[in-house]
């Protein structure tokens, strides 16, 4: 990065790895937009490339926390494929037959029990690592073929469908929150974004930190708060498809008004997986909890003599990766209307490529949240293109591999020439 | 002399009574790869049903998936003085030794539903690509004409191409004609919905929903594909699968699956019964009702029966309920004014 730009970038204190991958992404989005004849940068295939992207990147951020603390989870699709499986099960099988088909609570309990389960088997992996010292490599392989069959188990190999209408609007389009509701979302996130560099400022004066002039401040509100918007546009800019509305009209037995239309606004997947975005960033950066993890990951030794827990602390991170798990689960079985066993298979290896090529060092010590959900994207983006150009399979599958490695060694180069971690 | 003495003891022991209790009845052994599977179970019925009606004798044992005990338990069969075998492979290139021990004391072998690329035994199956034009067909008589999108198996499964083989046969002179275009075709890894679900999403987005009709080669490819049309409004459309997953025959009385290709295996097992007492009997291989020759994907020419297996559609669901495959409240969950469901 050189002359005015390079300045720029750095009043501005903008992370130089997260604009490459931004860029990264822009650059991809472009080459397929061409490829595709216009179709890629459609908010049509932006509010699909998201969709297809939030089961991933909602595991991707727990990945983070288990890479960094120098562990591996082999097992999350297993896991996904279990739960999934079991939520299933207990919302078609079980709960209609005491609270009749379609009960608004029904879903509310699968997922509870969901979560409940995601933990346990997550922090059960977790007790084997920390306490009895196998490597998580070994628990977690072993957790991928125990939890795959399980799967298989509890349906015998049949798909369970349909599933609850209220539990797929977790997962897929027909779960949205409408145009009025994402403007108002992208408001108050506006207005928090514009509070927190307010305080962010203010706490750095005080403390006597050195602070970016106010015009960098300036600038950079006016970035976050132009992508947001920019974001919400794109959400609001997909309509509804006509046939969908046309349905829906009918079901209440009146007719659609002539050129009606309505947009889809945010999905409540995508929702989540900001959710889950905000709450982790800030578990890494502002709780205990958070800077044991980067601690332990940093030097294990130390942060034992240092006297943190770090066998408890193994625990609760693979604990916390299982509810993430049962998160994604929610989500991809949700999405797709069924549960089937074969649900999640190869999502572990996503998983941790998403948080390999966001930054996530197999080193441990060091990865950023954002990081792991940009590159969840960009793999996504990847894969949805070239299958809209036409790719076959197997070689969107060599391409992808080769991406993997190729932002690894990047990363790799960008690390020995800034001298960071 | 000795594996007389063994053979005695073994009757002795109660295993085996029937079989030498007259010696004109035939016995037939059956040995199965993974019978812990469910599927194999309704397989074993046929067969006792038509074992039964020719009034024969049922031996069988159970390899546990393993190849190495499969030939044990071929040798033990053979031991036990069956007439006739059927096997189902554990692993078709290592079953070699169990076929060698049959010829040795001139017995007959079946190979049951998994190819042995052996000319000393019989392979009966149901045929791929009979399947893949029949879903072709059912899709093409609703759905003459317009966009066809292809969705796959798995690219690492030679079924796949199988299967896509057998609905181009079908298509070829209206793709030729013009009526229909081929808008977009996809492999499925894994066979997995999902991916299934993520192909057609892009399918529809770059073809702008310009889709009339989807050929997918499985059911699970075909929910995923039902799940990526239901979020454009356009469940409805024909799809093609195969089956008989209950998911996929509920979508079929609801209406957003057109066909799902039916294997009754109780159809394969009662075949393989009547095959073996007639193969016991002295029949030879070629001398089979419906016998055909069948060259393997490895060159091999083996005696064979390929079964039709059964498209079921809207018309014809009352199949899978008389045959108990699935039980009515899961096939008509949801589903209002027809007639199967009343």
């Amino acid at each position: 990065m050189s002359g005015g730009l390079g300045n720029l970038i750095k009043t501005l204190q903008i992370d130089t790895r997260l604009l490459g991958m931004i860029g990264a992404f822009i650059v991809i989005s472009l080459v397929f937009h061409v490829t595709t004849g216009g179709t890629f940068l459609t908010p049509r295939n932006l509010f699909t490339l998201t969709l297809q992207t939030a089961s991933v990147a909602v595991m991707a951020t727990g990945m983070v926390f288990v890479i960094v603390t120098r562990n591996i989870d082999l097992s999350i699709g297993s896991m996904l494929g279990i739960i999934g499986m079991l939520m299933g099960v207990i919302q078609v099988q079980i709960l209609p037959d005491y609270l009749g088909f379609g009960h608004p609570s029904i879903w509310l309990i699968t997922v509870a029990i969901g979560l409940l389960l995601g933990a346990l088997i997550g922090g059960f992996q977790g007790w084997l690592i920390g306490y009895l010292t196998i490597p998580s490599f070994i628990v977690t392989l072993g957790g991928l073929l125990i939890w795959r069959g399980g799967a298989w188990w509890v349906s015998k190999g049949t798909t369970i469908s349909p599933l609850d209408p209220n539990f797929v609007m977790l997962g897929g389009a027909s779960g949205t929150i409408g145009v009025t509701a994402s403007w108002a979302l992208a408001v108050v996130g506006s207005i928090l974004t514009i509070i927190f560099l307010i305080n962010t400022r203010r706490k750095h004066i005080d403390h006597g930190f050195a602070v970016k002039p106010v015009w960098a401040e300036y600038a950079l509100g006016a970035i976050l708060v132009g992508a947001i918007s920019g974001i919400t546009a794109i959400m609001n800019a997909y309509l509804v498809p006509t046939r969908i509305l046309e349905r829906r009209f009918a079901a209440e037995g009146l007719e659609m008004p002539e050129g009606y239309t309505e947009a889809y606004g945010f999905p409540i997947s995508v929702l989540i997986v900001l959710f889950v975005a905000i709450a982790m960033t800030i578990v890494a950066k502002k709780t205990r909890f958070g800077r044991y993890i980067f601690a332990m990951g940093g030097n294990p030794d130390a942060a034992e003599l240092s006297g943190i827990d770090t066998r408890w602390l193994t625990v609760k991170v693979f604990a916390l990766m299982g509810a993430l798990t049962a998160i994604a689960a929610v989500i991809a079985s949700a999405r797709l209307g069924s549960a089937g066993s074969s649900l999640g298979e190869l999502d572990e290896l996503r998983v941790i490529a998403a948080a390999v090529i966001g930054g996530t060092a197999l080193a441990g010590g060091v990865g950023t949240i954002y990081g792991a959900i940009l590159g969840a994207l960009i793999m996504q983006a990847l894969v949805s293109g070239m299958g809209m150009v036409g790719v076959d399979s197997p070689l969107q599958n060599m391409i992808v591999g080769g991406v993997l490695i190729l932002a690894v060694w990047i990363d790799i180069i960008y690390r020995r020439k800034t001298g960071d971690a | 002399m000795h594996k007389s003495i063994i053979a005695a003891a073994i009757v002795a022991a109660g295993f085996s009574t029937a079989a030498f209790a007259d010696a004109h009845s035939v016995t037939v052994g059956v040995s199965w790869s993974d019978f812990q599977e469910e599927r194999w179970k309704t397989d074993e019925a046929a067969m006792l049903g038509a074992l039964e009606a020719a009034g024969a004798e049922y031996l069988s044992a159970d390899a546990q998936s393993s190849a190495t005990k499969q030939l044990a338990d071929v040798e033990s069969l053979i031991t036990q003085g069956v007439d006739a075998l059927i096997i189902l492979a554990q692993d078709g290139a290592s079953i070699g030794p169990a076929l060698d021990a049959a010829e040795a004391a001139g017995i007959p072998v079946i190979g049951y539903d998994r190819l042995i690329e052996d000319p000393r035994a019989f392979y009966l199956t149901f045929d791929n690509v009979e399947v893949g034009r029949m879903q072709a067909q059912a899709v093409y008589d609703v759905q003459p004409e317009g966009n066809y999108v292809f969705i796959k198996g798995s690219p690492t499964d030679p079924n796949s191409d199988f299967l896509r083989g057998g609905q181009q046969e079908v298509l070829q002179a209206a793709i030729d004609s013009g009526a229909i275009t081929v808008v977009g075709e996809a492999y499925t890894d894994g066979w997995q919905p999902a991916n299934a679900q993520r192909n057609m999403e892009q399918i529809l987005t770059q073809t702008n929903n310009e889709v009339d009709a989807v050929v997918a080669s499985n059911d699970g490819t075909a929910g995923g594909v039902v799940a990526a049309l239901a979020a454009q409004g356009m469940d409805g459309i024909p799809v093609s699968g195969q089956d008989g997953d209950h998911a996929a025959l509920n979508r079929v009385a609801l209406g957003t699956q057109t066909v799902s290709v039916w294997k009754d295996s109780r159809e394969l097992g009662r075949n393989a019964g009547e095959i073996a007492v007639a193969l016991a009997g002295g029949t030879a291989m070629t001398d089979i009702m419906g016998a055909a020759e069948f060259t393997s994907p490895g060159g091999v020419t083996v005696n064979s029966m390929l079964l039709a297996p059964q498209p079921i559609t809207q018309d014809n669901l009352n199949l899978v309920l008389e045959a108990g495959w699935i039980a009515k409240d899961v096939l008509c969950q949801g589903v209002t004014g027809l007639a199967v469901c009343e």
